[in-house]
C-alpha cells in the first residue's frame, strides 16, 4: 500500500480508559430541578427494600468528561458516514438524517403506547401508511409491524404458518432450509418447534428443484427461501418452487433480507411467496446503531391474515384508526406495545423521500455490485457464475495459494480505509468474500474500493505477510479472542485497594 | 434523487463497463413475467421540508399539550441532551454489529460499560449486550431457566405485565412449556401460599415482576428462599429500572430480565427500547444474546471483542440458545450514556424524587371522597387506586381537562374495572398533581 | 504427536484406551489441530449413558462447535473436571492429560469395529492427501 492511497490517511486517535476509571466521588454530570413536594422518608416508605447507599460502583463524573469519553470512543469506530461499508447481507446504505429528526419530534417521540386512541391518530396514521407502502412493495395482502427484528419476523412468520396448518388439522413437522441460509432461519425454526431439514444447493448455488420435489412430503410445513439467495443470485424458478409446496399443502416463507435487490423491480407476492419478513434496518435505511434496533415487519397472503399478532390496526368509517384486540385465531403477541415505532417512523420517512423512484435505488445497488464484480473478476475467484443482483460473492481460492485467506484480506482492507466485506459466509462457499456495496456509493468510491482490492491481491501474491498480519493502522491489532473466550471478562471490577487486598 | 450519488452520465458509463444496454438488463435473471410493468403506487417523492411537514402534521394529531399519568411499563423521565448528541454521532449511529473488533472498539467498549452498569444495578454477575425489550427479555429468561433445569413448568405471577405474559405464552405455546399463573394476595404481591402449594420439583422457574404491574414491590429475597427449595430458578422482571436507584438489587434472583427504557429512551409510542438479561456466571453458557469481553491485542494493549459467540445462531444455527441477531445496541448506548451522566448521586436523587412525588400524589388523591389505595405493600412511583366508578368514564372526563388519566386496570384484569394504575415521575410538577387531583374530584362529583 | 499403539480410534477422530472393561475416551491430535484453540468443553455427568456412534458432548473453539461421538456404548463413570478451567490442555496434551470421560463398557465387542493406531494413521494420511489435491 502506497502512502498516498487516496482513501485513507493517518489521524491522531485519543486514548481513553473505562468511564469507571475516571470516577471520583462528588462529581456529577446531571442535575434535577429541585423537588417541589415534601421530601419522602425513603427508609420509612420502603422499609427493608431500601437501597441506602446508592448503586455501588456507579461512575461519578462531570458532563464534559462524559461527552469526551463517548466522543473519543466514537472515533474508534468505522461507520457508513466515513465511507463504503460493503458488508454482504447487511445492506449498509446511507441513513438519512431527516429520519432521525422526525423520529425525535415532540408529538412523535413523546407519545405513550397506552394513551387513548383519539390522541394517537397521528401515530396510527404513520403505522397505517407504512403498512400500505410495504404491502405495495411486496405485493402481499396483509402485514404486521410488531416484530422487533428480522429473526423475530421469521418466528412470527413460522408461527403464522403453524397456526394456519393447525387449523387445517396438522401443523406438520419439518421446515426445509437451504444450506446457504442465514443462521437465524434454522434457529428460528427450532423455536417454532419445527425440525430443520437442510437442503443442499445444486452446482449453480440454487435450489435443486427436482430434489425439492422429492423432499416435500406431508411432513413439511414450509420452505424458508432467501431470494436473491445469500450468493446474491435470483432464484428464477421461485414460482415453480411455490407451486411444488402448495400442491402438497406446504407454504413458502421468504427471508426478505435481500429485498434491496428487488424493490420496485418485482414483488414476492406475485411469485407465490406466502409470507415474508422485511428488515427495515437493511432495505429501508434505518440505522444499524452498532447492532440495533431494527424492525422486522411480516407481510403475508390472505390465508394467514386471521392469525396475525394482536393488536391489528383497522380503519373505521371516516378514516378513524383503531386497534382490534379481539382476534380469536391470533398467534398472540410477539412483543409488548406497538413494535419498534421509532424505527417505523424512520422507514416511512425513507419511503416518502423516494416514492415510486425507489426503483432507481435498487437499480443503482445492483449496478454497483455488478460493476465491482466485473472489475474484480479474475483478480478474485468467482465460484458461481450466474448474474449477481445487489451483492457479489467471491472466494479466496486464488490468494489461498499464498496462505492468505478471506479474513486476512478483510483485515487488510481496513488499512485502505474501508470496512471489510462479510467473511466466510455463505457457508457453501469456502473462504467467501461477500460484497454488498448498496446504492449509496458513488462511482468514485466503488473505484477506490476496486483499487484497494486489486492492490491487496497484488500484496497477497508478492508480500503475503503484510496481508496476514493486517491491520497495521488501527488503534489495536488483532485481538486475542481465544483468551477472551477461555477466561471471559465481561464486566469491569474495581481493583482492590491496598488495605482491602491485605484483609 | 438526493440520496443517490450518481450522475446520469456516470450511470451510462458504468452500465457500459458491465455490458448492459440499460438498467433493465441488470435484472435479466428475473423472469419477464414477474417484472413490474408500472411504477409502484407509493406517496412521494418528498423533499426534506415536505417530510418534516408530514410528520409535524401527524404529531399535531397526537397528545401534545396533555399531562399524562400513564406508566404501566413505559415511563417518562428526564433525559439530557448529551445522550442524543452522543447517539447521533455517525460513528455510533451508522456502524454495524462490532464483528470487526479493530474498527469497532468504540461500540465494544461502550457495550462492556453497559454490561458493567447492568451488573452493578441488578446485583448480578454477568449481563448481556441487550435484548429487544423487557417483554422478550422476560420470555428469553424463562426459556433460559427451562434449558438450565430441563423442566417444563413455569409459574408466572399474574401481577407481571399483561403484555409480557402474552409474549411468553406466544413463545411457549408450541414448545410444550406449561405456563401457570399465580394470583396476587390482598396487599398486591404474589400469593405466597398459592405459590408454595404449586411449587414442586418439576417447576423450571417462577417469574415475578418488581415493582409489579400494580406498582408494589415483591419480596424478592424471601421468594428466592422459597423457590430455591424445589431447585427452581427465580426470574425477576423489572419494567421501571429507575426503581433500582432506591431499591435493593434483586441479587437473590437467578436471572433478572429488565426493561431499560427509563434510562434515557423516549416513550416513542412503544419502542425501540432495550431489554437486558443479567444472571449468575455459572449460567453464562445458556444466556442468549451477544456479549462483549475484555482481552488484549498482539502488543498487549487492552481491547474488547464479542465473545462466547458459539452460543449464537450464526454459529450454532438450529442448536443456538436463541434466534436473536439484531439487538438494541444504540438504545443500550443511550442507556449507558444516560447512566454515566446520572452517576451514583443522580440516579439516587431521581429515584428519590419519584418516590416523593408518587407519595404526594397518593396523599392528594386519597383526600377525594371514595378514592382509596387498592394494595398496601410498599410501592415506588406507581400505585393502584380504587375509584367509586368506572375508570374509563372518569378518564373520558379528564381528557376534556387535557389530562391523560391513569392506566385502566380493567382492560387487563376484568375484576379491577374500578381500579387505576397511577404513575408519577420526576417530570410531573406539584401544580400538575394538584390539578389532576382537582379535576378527578370534579369528575367524580358529576352525575354519571 | 505419536498415536499410542494400545488405543483404538474412530473415523470421527476419537480415541479409546480400555483397561479392565473401563474405557478412557479422548479426541486425537489430528482433531485438536483441525479445531484450533479449544476454549470450552461440554461433557456429560457421571451416571449418564453414552451410545456408540452418538454424540455425548462438544468442543468449542472461538468460532466453531464440534460434536464428540462415543466410540462405544456404556455408562459414564467420570468426566475430566480439569478441562473446565483449562480447556487449552486439549490442544497441548490430547492423548493423555486431556482425556474427556471414562466409561464402563456395555459391549466390549464394539471395540473390534474401531481402528488401531496404524489404520488410523493411514486414514488421516489419506484425508490430508485428499485435502491437498
Amino acid at each position: 500500500m502506497t502512502e498516498d492511497f487516496k482513501k485513507a490517511s493517518r489521524n491522531v486517535s485519543q486514548n481513553e480508559g473505562l468511564i469507571f476509571e475516571k470516577s471520583s466521588p462528588g462529581k456529577r454530570a446531571f442535575e434535577l430541578p429541585p423537588l417541589d413536594v415534601p421530601d419522602a422518608d425513603a427508609a420509612k416508605a420502603l422499609g427493608g427494600y431500601f437501597r441506602d447507599e446508592g448503586v455501588t460502583g456507579f461512575p461519578e463524573v462531570s458532563e464534559i468528561e462524559v461527552l469526551r469519553h463517548f466522543t473519543r470512543l466514537s472515533t474508534w469506530n468505522y461507520a457508513i458516514d466515513l465511507g463504503m461499508y460493503p458488508l454482504g447481507s447487511c445492506t449498509m446504505k446511507y441513513n438519512p438524517r431527516v429520519n432521525e429528526f422526525v423520529a425525535r419530534l415532540d408529538g412523535i417521540a413523546t407519545e405513550h403506547p397506552y394513551q387513548p386512541q383519539e390522541l394517537s391518530q397521528g401515530c396510527l396514521k404513520i403505522i397505517k401508511l407504512l403498512e400500505d407502502c410495504l404491502l405495495e412493495i411486496t405485493g402481499m395482502d396483509s402485514i404486521t409491524l410488531q416484530p422487533a427484528a428480522g429473526a423475530q419476523g421469521e418466528l412470527t412468520g413460522l408461527l403464522l404458518i403453524r397456526a394456519y396448518l393447525e387449523k387445517q388439522g396438522n401443523p406438520r413437522k419439518k421446515v426445509l432450509i437451504p444450506d446457504s441460509a442465514h443462521g437465524t432461519n434454522p434457529a428460528t425454526a427450532v423455536i417454532a418447534c419445527y425440525q430443520v431439514e437442510n437442503i443442499k444447493s445444486e452446482s449453480h448455488g440454487q435450489i435443486d428443484v427436482d430434489k425439492l420435489r422429492e423432499l416435500v412430503t406431508e411432513d413439511v410445513a414450509a420452505l424458508m427461501i432467501t431470494n436473491p439467495s445469500t450468493l446474491g443470485i435470483f432464484e428464477p424458478r421461485i414460482a415453480e418452487i411455490a407451486d411444488i409446496l402448495h400442491r402438497r399443502g406446504a407454504l413458502l416463507y421468504m427471508d426478505g433480507a435481500n429485498m434491496n435487490a428487488l424493490t420496485g423491480i418485482t414483488r414476492p407476492g406475485d411469485m407465490g411467496v406466502d409470507v415474508m419478513h422485511l428488515n427495515l434496518h437493511k432495505t429501508f435505511s434505518t440505522p444499524h446503531g452498532g447492532g440495533g434496533p431494527g424492525a422486522g415487519p411480516v407481510a403475508m397472503k390472505k390465508i394467514l391474515e386471521p392469525f396475525r399478532p394482536v393488536p391489528v390496526l383497522i380503519e373505521k368509517e371516516g378514516g378513524h384508526l383503531t386497534r382490534d384486540f379481539n382476534r380469536p385465531e391470533s398467534i398472540g403477541r410477539v412483543k409488548a406495545f406497538s413494535g419498534n415505532f421509532g424505527v417505523l417512523v424512520r422507514a416511512l420517512a425513507y419511503i416518502l423521500a423516494y416514492g415510486p423512484g425507489v426503483r432507481q435505488a435498487t437499480e443503482d445497488a445492483v449496478l454497483n455490485a455488478t460493476y465491482i464484480r466485473k472489475k474484480l473478476e479474475g483478480v478474485f475467484d468467482l465460484p458461481y457464475s450466474l448474474p449477481s443482483m445487489h451483492e457479489v460473492v467471491f472466494s479466496d481460492a486464488i490468494q489461498k495459494k499464498n496462505g492468505v485467506n478471506t479474513m486476512d484480506i478483510a483485515k487488510r482492507l481496513i488499512d485502505y480505509g474501508f470496512h471489510p466485506y462479510t467473511t466466510a459466509f455463505p457457508l457453501i462457499v469456502p473462504g467467501a468474500l461477500m460484497i454488498e456495496p448498496t446504492e449509496s456509493e458513488s462511482r468514485e468510491e466503488c473505484d477506490l474500493f476496486i483499487d484497494a482490492m486489486k492492490s491487496i491481491a497484488h500484496e497477497a501474491a508478492t508480500n503475503p505477510q503484510v496481508v496476514k498480519t493486517a491491520p497495521h493502522s488501527t488503534r489495536v491489532g488483532r485481538l486475542d479472542e481465544t483468551t477472551a473466550a477461555r477466561k471471559p471478562i465481561l464486566r469491569w471490577k474495581p481493583t482492590p485497594s491496598r488495605s482491602e487486598a491485605a484483609d | 434523487m438526493r440520496y443517490l450519488p450518481k450522475s446520469p452520465a456516470e450511470r451510462e458509463e458504468m452500465l457500459a463497463v458491465v455490458g448492459a444496454k440499460n438498467a433493465a438488463d441488470l435484472f435479466s435473471s428475473v423472469p419477464e413475467k414477474y417484472r413490474l410493468k408500472k411504477a409502484l403506487n407509493l406517496p412521494g417523492p418528498l423533499s426534506e421540508a415536505e417530510i418534516i411537514q408530514y410528520f409535524k402534521a401527524r404529531a399535531a394529531e397526537n397528545s401534545l399539550g396533555y399531562t399524562s399519568f400513564l406508566g404501566a411499563g413505559v415511563y417518562n423521565h428526564l433525559r439530557s441532551v448529551i445522550t442524543d448528541t452522543i447517539i447521533q454521532r455517525g460513528e455510533f449511529l451508522t456502524s454495524y454489529t462490532p464483528y470487526q473488533a479493530e474498527i469497532t472498539q468504540g461500540t465494544l467498549q461502550a457495550i462492556f460499560e453497559f454490561q458493567t452498569l447492568m451488573c452493578q444495578l441488578t446485583g448480578q454477575e454477568v449481563a448481556n449486550a441487550s435484548m429487544y425489550d423487557g417483554s422478550t427479555a422476560a420470555t428469553e429468561a424463562v426459556l433460559m431457566a427451562e434449558r438450565l433445569t430441563s423442566r417444563r413448568r413455569v409459574l408466572v405471577a399474574r401481577s407481571v405485565h399483561p403484555e409480557y405474559r402474552s409474549v411468553l405464552k406466544t413463545y411457549a405455546k408450541n414448545s410444550g412449556l406449561l405456563v401457570e399463573e399465580i394470583a396476587a394476595q390482598p396487599d398486591g404481591t404474589i400469593d405466597s401460599k398459592a405459590l408454595q402449594a404449586t411449587l414442586k420439583d418439576d417447576v423450571a422457574a417462577v417469574l415475578v415482576q418488581s415493582p409489579n404491574f400494580f406498582g408494589v414491590i415483591e419480596p424478592v429475597a424471601q421468594l428466592a428462599d422459597a423457590v430455591h427449595k424445589s431447585g427452581t430458578l427465580l426470574v425477576v422482571s423489572t419494567t421501571e429500572a429507575v426503581s433500582l436507584g432506591a431499591l435493593k438489587p434483586p441479587a437473590e434472583a437467578d436471572i433478572v430480565a429488565m426493561e431499560g427504557q427509563s434510562f434515557g429512551l423516549a416513550p416513542s409510542y412503544g419502542g425501540p427500547y432495550v431489554g437486558v438479561i443479567a444472571s449468575r456466571e455459572k449460567f453464562l453458557r445458556q444466556m442468549p444474546g451477544r456479549l462483549a469481553g475484555q482481552t488484549t491485542d498482539s502488543s498487549g494493549r487492552r481491547g474488547f471483542v464479542l465473545t462466547l459467540a458459539t452460543r449464537e445462531q450464526h454459529i450454532r444455527r438450529e442448536k443456538a440458545t436463541s434466534n436473536i441477531c439484531t439487538n438494541q445496541a444504540l438504545c443500550a448506548l443511550a442507556a449507558t450514556v444516560h447512566l454515566c451522566l446520572l452517576g451514583k448521586e443522580g440516579l439516587r436523587e431521581m429515584a428519590h424524587q419519584n418516590l416523593s412525588k408518587a407519595r404526594f400524589a397518593l396523599a392528594e388523591l386519597e383526600k377525594i371522597p371514595g378514592v382509596r389505595r387498592s394494595f398496601d405493600a410498599p410501592f415506588f412511583n406507581e400505585f393502584t387506586i380504587e375509584l367509586p366508578r368506572s375508570v374509563k368514564l372518569v378518564n373520558a372526563q379528564l381528557l376534556r381537562d387535557k389530562i391523560v388519566g391513569p392506566f385502566v386496570l380493567g382492560t387487563a384484569y376484568p375484576e379491577l374495572t374500578k381500579h387505576a394504575l397511577v404513575c408519577v415521575t420526576e417530570t410531573i410538577n406539584r401544580a400538575e398533581i394538584e390539578r389532576f387531583a382537582g379535576c378527578l374530584r370534579v369528575a367524580l362529583e358529576q352525575p354519571i | 504427536m505419536p498415536y499410542p499403539a494400545s488405543y483404538r480410534y474412530t473415523t470421527q477422530h476419537e480415541w479409546i484406551d480400555v483397561k479392565d472393561n473401563v474405557g478412557t475416551i479422548g479426541i486425537t491430535d489430528y482433531a485438536q489441530h483441525e479445531l484450533g484453540d479449544v476454549v470450552f468443553v461440554e461433557l456429560p455427568k457421571p451416571g449418564a449413558k453414552v451410545e456408540a456412534g452418538k454424540t455425548f458432548g462438544n468442543v468449542e473453539s472461538v468460532k466453531a462447535v464440534s460434536e464428540i461421538y462415543a466410540p462405544v456404548s456404556g455408562e459414564v463413570l467420570e468426566a475430566n473436571a480439569d478441562l473446565e478451567a483449562s480447556p487449552e490442555k486439549l490442544n497441548s496434551d490430547p492423548h493423555t492429560a486431556a482425556w474427556l470421560i471414562r466409561v464402563k463398557l456395555a459391549d466390549p465387542s464394539q471395540l473390534s469395529k474401531l481402528m488401531d493406531a496404524k489404520a488410523y494413521e493411514a486414514f488421516i494420511a489419506a484425508k490430508d492427501k485428499e485435502a491437498s489435491a
